[in-house]
C-alpha cells in the first residue's frame, strides 16, 4: 500500500508541472505587451514600465517561471491589480457561496438520482423506467444556467416565492442563507442528478443480473434486503467514481449558475477579473481549482486502493 | 455427363451489386428502426433548416433597431417578440442558430481531426504516449468552462476564439477515446504480421489502425458538438463569448436576463433552441453508439 501511495503521489508531479506551465503561460498568450493590456489604453509608458518591473516581465522567461512557481508553492499567487489584495485572499473570501452551492447541489442530486436510478433499474423496460430515462435525457441536455434562468422566471418572477438575486452568509441564520441558495442548488443539482441517475440505473442493472443476486432471491430474502443490502452496495463503486468525476462539472456549473443569481462566489470573481483584465486573479483561480481537482481524484484513487486490493496490484 | 457451367463475370458483378444493395437496405432499415438516432436526426434536420431558412422568411434583420417597439410580446408581426432594443427576436434566434451551431460544428470537426492524430500517434509510440497523456491529464484538470474563460480572457471575445478555447478544452477527451481503441487494435496479430512484413508505421497507423477507431470517434465527437453548444452559450452568457451586437443563443440569454421581469420570451425562445440542439445531438450520439457497436452498453437498452 505504501508503494502504491508513493507511486501515485510521484505521478502527480509531471501533471502539476504541466498545469503550472499552462497557467503561467496564459499571461504570455496575451497579444501585445501584457502590462500595457492590463493597464488599459490610458496608461502612460512609465506606468507600464513600472508594472513590468513589478511583475518581473523584463526577466528571462525561465527565471520568471521559476520565481512564479516558487511563490505559488508558498501560497503566494500574486496580487490582484484591481482589488489591491493577494489573489489567495480574494479567492478564499469568494469561496463560501460557491462551496455552499456546490455541496447543496450535490445533496439535491444524490437525493434525487439514487432512488430514481434504483427504481428505474428495478422496473426496467416499463413505462416508469422509460419516463424517468426520458426526463434524465432531457435533464442532461439543459445547461444548468439555462435551467437556473427558467426556474428564476417561474419561481422568482411569476410566483415570487424565492429571491432571484443576492446572498447572505451562514452566520446570518440558516434559512436566510438557504433562501438564496435553493433555486441555484435545484438548477445545478437536477442536471447532475440526470447523469448520476443514468449511471445508477445501468450499474444496478449489471449487478441485478448477477448470480449472487439470484442466490439471494432463491434463499427467500426479502426484495428490499436484496436490493439495498446486496445489490446497491455493490453498485455503489461506479456511482462513487461518477461523483468524483462530476466534481469538475459541479464547480463549472456553480461558477456559471452563481452569476445568474448574482451570488458573490468564484464565478463572479472570475467574470469581474475578465472585465477588469485582472489576469493574476484568473491565473490564481484556475490554478487553485485545477490543483483541488487533481488532489480530489488522488484521494478517490487512494480510497479505491484501500477498498479494493486489485486496484493497487493492477497499476504496478 | 453434365459439366458445371463456369460462372460468367457479369453474373458475379450482378451478384455483388445485389449484395451491396441488400447491405444498403439493411443499413437503412437499421437506421430507421433505431428510434433514438431517428429522433435525433429529425431534430437536427429541423434545426439546420431553421438556421438557413429562418433568416430568409423573417422580414427583419437581426440588427435592425426599432426603439418604439421595445420588448414587444410575441405577435403576428414579431413571432418571438422583440428585445430591449426593439430588434426582432425570431430573426436574432435564427441568425444565432447559425453562429451557435457553426461554433459547435467547427469545434467538433477540429477536435475530431486533432484528437485523432494525437490519439493514434500516442497509441503507436509509447514514449510519445507518456508525454501526451500527462499533458492531457493536466488539461483535463481544468473544468472546461474555466479553461475556456481563461483562454477567452487572454484572446478576447471573438467567435473564432470561442472555437479555439472550446477546442483546446475538448481535444484531450477525444484523443483519449481514439488512443484507447487504437491501443487495443495495435496489439492484434494482424498488425504484428504487417510489421513483420515491413509495412511502414505510416501505413499501419493510417490504413489499418485508423479505420477501427472511427466509430467510437464519431460517437464521441457528436457529444463534443453538444458540449460545444453548451459552452458557447455559457461563455456568451457570461460576456466572454460571441460579442454584441451579433446574436448567438448565449448572448441573447444574456440580454434576456437583464429584462427577465418584463420579457419571458427572451429567455424561453433561445433557451428552447439550445435544449433542442443539445438533446438532438445527445440522442443522435446514443443511437449511433448502439448502431455502430451492438455490444456497447447493453445495460442501457431495454
Amino acid at each position: 500500500m505504501k508503494a502504491y501511495i508513493l507511486k501515485r503521489l510521484l505521478s502527480m508531479i509531471p501533471v502539476l508541472l504541466i498545469v503550472a506551465i499552462f497557467v503561467f503561460f496564459l499571461i504570455h498568450m496575451i497579444p501585445g505587451d501584457p502590462a500595457a493590456v492590463m493597464l488599459g489604453p490610458e496608461a502612460t509608458p512609465e506606468e507600464v514600465e513600472s508594472l513590468k518591473e513589478e511583475l518581473g516581465l523584463n526577466l528571462p522567461i525561465y527565471q520568471q517561471f521559476f520565481e512564479w512557481s516558487l511563490h505559488a508553492l508558498q501560497g503566494d499567487l500574486g496580487n490582484s491589480l484591481y482589488m489591491n489584495q493577494p489573489v489567495l485572499d480574494a479567492f478564499t473570501s469568494h469561496l463560501g457561496p460557491t462551496l455552499s452551492l456546490a455541496l447543496l447541489a450535490q445533496g439535491v442530486s444524490i437525493f434525487l438520482a439514487i432512488p430514481i436510478g434504483v427504481l428505474a433499474a428495478r422496473k426496467r423496460g416499463t413505462g416508469i423506467d422509460r419516463t424517468f430515462m426520458i426526463i434524465a435525457m432531457l435533464g442532461m441536455s439543459i445547461p444548468s444556467f439555462l435551467l437556473a434562468l427558467l426556474l428564476m422566471l417561474v419561481f422568482g418572477v411569476q410566483l415570487n416565492w424565492l429571491p432571484v438575486a443576492g446572498y447572505t452568509s451562514l452566520s446570518e441564520g440558516l434559512w436566510e442563507h438557504l433562501k438564496y441558495l435553493i433555486l441555484p442548488a435545484i438548477s445545478l443539482g437536477t442536471i447532475q442528478a440526470a447523469v448520476i441517475a443514468r449511471m445508477t440505473r445501468s450499474s444496478m442493472i449489471d449487478i441485478l443480473s448477477m448470480n449472487f443476486i439470484k442466490t439471494a432471491k432463491a434463499k427467500g430474502l426479502k426484495q428490499k434486503v436484496v436490493i439495498y443490502k446486496h445489490a446497491f452496495r455493490n453498485a455503489l463503486i461506479p456511482i462513487l467514481t461518477i461523483l468524483g468525476e462530476t466534481f469538475g462539472a459541479l464547480i463549472t456549473g456553480a461558477v456559471v449558475t452563481e452569476t445568474v443569481f448574482n451570488l458573490p462566489g468564484i464565478g463572479q470573481l472570475v467574470i469581474n477579473a475578465i472585465t477588469r483584465r485582472d489576469y493574476a486573479v484568473i491565473q490564481g483561480t484556475i490554478l487553485l481549482i485545477a490543483v483541488t481537482y487533481l488532489f480530489l481524484n488522488l484521494i478517490i484513487d487512494l480510497l479505491y486502493g484501500l477498498v479494493d486490493p486489485r486496484v493497487r496490484l493492477n497499476r504496478k | 455427363m453434365e459439366v458445371a457451367k463456369p460462372i460468367q463475370h457479369n453474373q458475379l458483378v450482378a451478384l455483388e451489386k445485389d449484395i451491396k444493395k441488400e447491405r444498403r437496405q439493411l443499413a437503412v432499415k437499421r437506421f430507421f428502426s433505431n428510434k433514438t438516432v431517428l429522433a435525433g436526426s429529425i431534430m437536427l434536420i429541423f434545426l439546420t433548416l431553421f438556421a438557413f431558412i429562418g433568416p430568409l422568411i423573417s422580414q427583419f434583420t437581426p440588427l435592425q433597431i426599432d426603439p418604439a417597439n421595445r420588448l414587444a410580446k410575441p405577435s403576428a408581426e414579431h413571432w418571438f417578440g422583440t428585445d430591449n432594443f426593439g430588434r426582432d427576436l425570431f430573426s436574432r434566434v435564427a441568425h444565432g442558430a447559425q453562429v451557435s451551431m457553426g461554433v459547435g460544428l467547427s469545434v467538433a470537426v477540429l477536435t475530431a481531426v486533432i484528437g485523432m492524430v494525437i490519439g493514434l500517434y500516442a497509441a503507436y509510440y509509447s514514449a510519445l504516449d507518456h508525454i501526451l497523456m500527462r499533458i492531457s491529464d493536466a488539461l483535463m484538470a481544468f473544468p472546461d468552462i474555466l479553461l475556456a474563460i481563461a483562454i477567452m480572457a487572454v484572446l478576447g471575445p471573438q467567435p473564432v476564439n470561442v472555437v479555439i478555447a472550446v477546442t483546446l478544452a475538448k481535444i484531450p477527451v477525444v484523443a483519449r477515446i481514439v488512443r484507447s481503441s487504437a491501443l487495443v487494435i495495435k496489439e492484434q496479430t494482424y498488425i504484428e504480421a504487417m510489421r513483420a512484413q515491413g509495412a511502414s508505421s505510416w501505413r499501419i497507423i493510417w490504413r489499418h489502425i485508423l479505420p477501427n477507431t472511427v466509430s467510437p470517434l464519431i460517437v464521441q465527437v457528436t457529444y463534443v458538438f453538444a458540449i460545444a453548444i453548451i459552452l458557447e452559450a455559457a461563455l456568451s452568457f457570461l460576456g466572454a463569448g460571441v460579442p454584441a451586437p451579433d446574436p448567438s443563443w448565449g448572448n441573447i440569454l444574456y440580454d434576456g436576463k437583464i429584462v427577465i421581469y418584463n420579457a419571458w420570451w427572451m429567455t424561453v425562445f433561445p433557451g428552447a433552441f439550445i435544449v433542442m440542439a443539445v438533446l438532438a445531438l445527445n440522442l443522435f450520439g446514443d443511437g449511433l453508439r448502439d448502431l455502430l457497436d451492438p455490444h456497447s452498453n447493453k445495460a442501457l437498452k431495454e
